[in-house]
């Protein structure tokens, strides 16, 4: 029964609930069930609220059987990445210097679930500060891939993804800077959307980098990401980079989801095809000849400044980031050295005390790259290349709908095998920077799995604010296979 | 040996907005420390800022006040330096595309002239908070202040002595308080200068420029103009004993010390400072339309400086009580309204300097606000101006006005003040006075020592006759022909 339950859609979910043939707290107990069985294996949550989401799960079946409205998530049991602030719970990013810290407001995202009668079963692991590919420079934890819990399970969202697929919640919110919502949901078979950059408010967001960074859901169907996006899109006065409704109009997702989108013209680099590893090359080109035979045009296209993405990303997230956690001194908040001997040791030895490797290395790439004398050269030059990289896919979607490519190179890697190498992990975030630094949307759909069993993600991209296409078209796709369908041998 | 001294200024004014530049907390005066303060002035993780419109406004009014070119685009940039008054660790502020540039203000001189001094810039930043070093191991720090929209203006070099430093000074205060856009109170820390100093010295031919000083610490008008005048002497006495000249990185900072009226060194190189100005990402630019930039021109008025001019020029004032009527926009203002309303300027000046300033400070208001018209207090100078009714009785019925809301005229003729100036009437009883004062009238056509008390004499008993109603200036005139 609880198996059966924790498959379910968000969707079937929420109206099972409210025609009263569910409860949330049999959906919140089955979550914490799950829980209870796998988390000590897969470590996908940094906090989980059991008391309190049973709490709230009974509100909302009181409000059935009061015979009230239900918000559009009314009693569906989600999970949030730790590093959205919430007023319950810490909001740790992963970080021993957010460790103990306490949010006074909720995210805009979040108190978005919570309108929409969202159950917050908990708080996700993740890369500290969202900066990693594979959740292993989380500062509290570890996460396994539960596929394979050898692997990781990508990153940073690697928590959401995880906690998702092994039905740990039945939808998650994570967070996109240059591919942590994509890469994770490939490595750990479920969908993942990157909105487009000011859809989704970043108000309470923690920021690693500010004019990338954006909030996108986690979920097992392309129905259920469309009910998120629902839920979480808009725009919002307390984040400026979020888009006017009027300038783009947020769309009912789920209205022509089902709708095939016709004609439908997508652009192909064959480089990148050619450039991923034989089974997820393969997996790819099935997945467009899927397409092909829903009577999709293919057009071979040229996107050359795409190669500098990389470069250019890891200039300036590391730039941005620098700024943006500089914050974390130890003077307001967070972690604080025990006896420094003046203000500056207050700073040095707080910082050097609570943050990760992989944080202090960003920050000082961040840092040099905005001193004098190297700014140009490098940041600058990075803006420089983001604006190329915006025109090719400005030309490209003068001729296309949207473009495919794989989400990452490879199928979820060991845990472990990267993390000496830090250029090898930067590399595998190789295909989905692209759409952070241009600002477009990108979604990653289960489309196969390798030769071990783990699953491979299709990443379409599509033009600012065509969400509502985009997700038709990865609708397309799920209705004409099952891979989708697949669940890891763990929840089996 | 000759020299020269160059100031620069470079001012930051807080802004009067209702709330802080980036959040919705009120702008904090003396309330109790960390009581307007909210996790976006704090940085705390996640949070985002907002422009305050009203600050933008603001700044583009003082831009447009001081002529300089307002952008059409420009946009946040983040400093960053480690303090702990600064949340974040980094200022939101303006670097490379400032809101405005290249203007310039003309400041009143001595000689009744004014010079030109050139705007470099004006932008727009969020001040820090302040430190509150208490007694032991520790600092303490009240952020009530961290993010009040502060305008930061940069004037060129243009300034040679410590009189015209502060004329910029005084000058700015008037003009940021005519505009409304700030109380500009230098003891509240409204108003913050900071001068650079440097001299050109000629000798033997050669012209030689002194290390820049910056100096800090300054509260007052009085210890800007003191610290600048101070500065170039110490120059001097420097550059004759050492012969140090300007180099990179050789700018110093200096203190102003207020009880002994001397500054002192406080940083010895301006330390090489790498704030790291990048683009502010969680803001949007700013795009400033032609229907917008119009709409903030019109908040624009007659700066104080012109006023002043004017009015020396057009209605023959001194150059002090230009001066004093224009120090406030309202006391300006309601004069500029009496004279459109008839009143003759120079009458006019007289009632509102020596009657209205006074009334207005007893009442708490300025004059504008006293409750009377610029049409009856026209009608009161003009009575001044005919004779009708004297100057010391024209106090009175000013404050009867402002007292009961009545006409000048009504006032006049109710406490019987208006003058006697018909000249048949006076005439009369300037003979009926002679007839009866044979002495005094010899005494007065002999001519001599007796005469001109003998006149005033047969004066007084005219004002005695009249009730004092006589206009004095047209009785002299008949007691003239009369006695010749």
């Amino acid at each position: 029964m609880s198996r059966e339950l924790l498959d379910r859609s968000c969707r079937d979910l929420r109206d099972q609930i409210a025609g009263g043939e569910v409860s949330s707290v049999e959906a919140t107990k089955a979550v914490f069930g799950a829980i209870g069985k796998y988390e000590e294996e897969i470590g996908a949550y940094i906090s989980t609220f059991e008391k309190e989401a049973l709490k709230r799960a009974g509100e909302i079946d009181k409000k059935v059987a009061a015979g009230e409205e239900l918000g559009a998530l009314g009693g569906v049991p989600v999970a949030v990445k730790d590093n959205m602030c919430t007023t319950f719970g810490a909001t740790t990013c992963a970080s021993k210097i957010l460790e103990n810290f306490h949010s006074p407001y909720n995210a805009t995202a979040v108190e978005k679930l919570l309108d929409a009668g969202a159950v917050i079963v908990g708080k996700t692991n993740l890369d500290e500060f969202a900066m990693g590919s594979s959740t292993e420079n989380s500062g509290l934890k570890q996460t396994a891939n539960p596929w394979d819990r050898s692997c990781v399970p990508g990153g940073s969202s690697g928590g959401s993804a995880a906690a998702v697929a092994a039905g740990m919640c039945f939808a998650a919110l994570g967070s996109d800077t240059g591919g942590s919502i994509r890469q994770p949901a490939s490595f750990c078979g479920v969908v993942g959307l990157k909105p487009t950059y000011g859809r989704v408010s970043r108000f309470g967001l923690v920021a690693y980098g500010s004019s990338l960074d954006q909030i996108g859901p986690l979920t097992r169907t392309v129905g259920d990401c469309a009910l998120m996006m629902n839920v979480i899109a808009c725009h919002d006065s307390a984040d400026s980079t979020s888009f006017d409704e009027e300038q783009a109009p947020v769309y009912d997702y789920l209205e022509k989801l089902d709708e095939a989108v016709g004609g439908l013209r997508i652009g192909v680099v064959p480089e990148f095809v050619a450039g991923a590893d034989g089974d997820v090359r393969r997996a790819i080109a099935d997945a467009i000849e899927v397409y092909k035979g829903l009577g999709a045009e293919v057009v071979d296209v040229e996107m050359p400044y795409l190669d500098y993405a990389i470069a250019s990303y890891y200039v300036v997230a590391t730039a941005e980031a620098s700024s943006n956690l500089a914050r974390y001194d130890g003077v307001h908040y967070g972690h604080r050295t025990a006896e420094p001997s003046d203000y500056i040791e207050v700073y040095s030895k707080s910082r050097a005390e609570g943050f990760g490797k992989e944080v202090k290395r960003r920050i000082m790439l961040g840092t040099y790259a905005l001193s004098s004398g190297y700014y140009d050269a490098y940041y600058l030059k990075a803006l420089k290349v983001r604006n190329l990289i915006r025109g090719d896919f400005a030309k490209t979607f003068e001729r296309c709908d949207c473009v495919m490519m794989p989400v990452s190179p490879t199928t979820a890697f060991k845990i472990g095998e990267k993390v000496g190498d830090p250029l090898k992990m930067y590399l595998s975030d190789i295909y989905t920077i692209a759409a952070n630094l241009s600002g477009i949307p990108g979604i990653s759909v289960p489309c196969g799995f390798d030769e071990q069993g783990l699953p491979i993600g299709l990443q379409i991209l599509s033009p600012a604010f065509s969400e509502d296409r985009l997700l038709r078209i990865a609708r397309m796709f799920e209705l004409a296979t099952d891979y989708h369908k697949k669940r890891p041998a763990l929840v089996d | 040996m000759q020299y020269k001294v160059l100031v620069g200024l470079e001012i930051h004014v807080h802004l009067c907005t209702k709330t802080k530049m980036f959040c919705g907390c009120e702008l904090s005066f003396g309330e109790e420390a960390n009581s307007r303060v909210c996790p976006v002035c704090l940085g705390m993780p996640g949070v985002l800022p907002v422009m305050n419109k009203q600050a933008f406004e603001y700044a583009v009014l003082v831009a447009l006040a001081l002529n300089c070119e307002v952008a059409k685009f420009t946009k946040w940039d983040r400093k960053s330096y480690y303090y702990p008054d600064l949340p974040k660790n980094y200022q939101i502020s303006q670097y490379d595309l400032p809101l405005s540039s290249n203007g310039f203000i003309e400041i009143p001189l001595e000689s009744g002239e004014t010079k030109r001094i050139g705007i470099i810039r004006v932008h727009l930043e969020e001040d820090a908070g302040k430190n509150l070093h208490t007694a032991g191991n520790f600092s303490q720090f009240d952020l009530n202040r961290a993010g009040t929209p502060l305008l930061e203006i940069v004037t060129e070099p243009d300034m040679n002595s410590g009189a015209e430093v502060r004329a910029l000074a005084v000058e700015l205060q008037r003009i940021v308080r005519y505009l409304g856009v700030s109380e500009a109170d230098m003891q509240k820390g409204h108003m913050r200068f900071e001068p650079n100093i440097n001299l050109v010295v000629s000798k033997d031919g050669g012209e030689y420029r002194t290390p820049i000083v910056e100096v800090k610490n300054l509260n007052s008008f009085r210890a800007l103009e003191r610290s600048v005048d101070y500065e170039a002497l110490r120059q001097l006495d420097e550059f004759v004993e050492t012969g140090k000249v300007m180099e990179m990185g050789s700018k110093t900072t200096r203190g102003w010390d207020d009880g002994r009226e001397v500054t002192a060194l406080q940083r010895e190189k301006e330390e090489a400072h790498d704030y790291r100005y990048f683009p502010e990402p969680d803001l949007v630019p700013v795009e400033l339309t032609e229907k917008w930039l119009e709409d903030i021109r019109s908040g624009l008025c007659e700066l104080p400086v012109k006023k002043q001019m004017r009015y020396v020029k057009e209605y023959g004032l001194s150059d002090y009580d230009a001066g004093v009527l224009t120090a406030e926009r309202g006391t300006a203002e309601f004069f500029d309204k009496v004279v459109s309303a008839g009143g003759e300027p120079k009458r006019v000046c007289n009632l509102v300097t020596q009657v209205g300033l006074r009334l207005g400070n007893e009442k708490g208001c300025s004059v504008g606000d006293l409750g009377i018209t610029a049409e009856s207090l026209a009608g009161l100078a003009r009575m001044v101006e005919k004779g009708e009714v004297s100057a010391t009785a024209s106090t009175s019925i000013f404050e009867e006005m402002v007292k009961t809301g009545t006409e000048p005229r009504t006032i006049a003729e109710e406490l019987s003040l208006v003058q006697k100036s018909d000249a048949g009437e006076l005439e009369a009883i300037v003979e009926q006075v002679l007839s009866e004062n044979a002495k005094a009238v010899e005494d007065v056509t002999a001519g001599g020592k007796r005469s001109k008390k003998a006149r005033g004499f047969l004066l007084g008993q005219v004002m005695q006759k009249t009730k004092g109603q006589a206009n004095p200036k047209v009785v002299s005139e008949i007691l003239d022909k009369k006695l010749g």
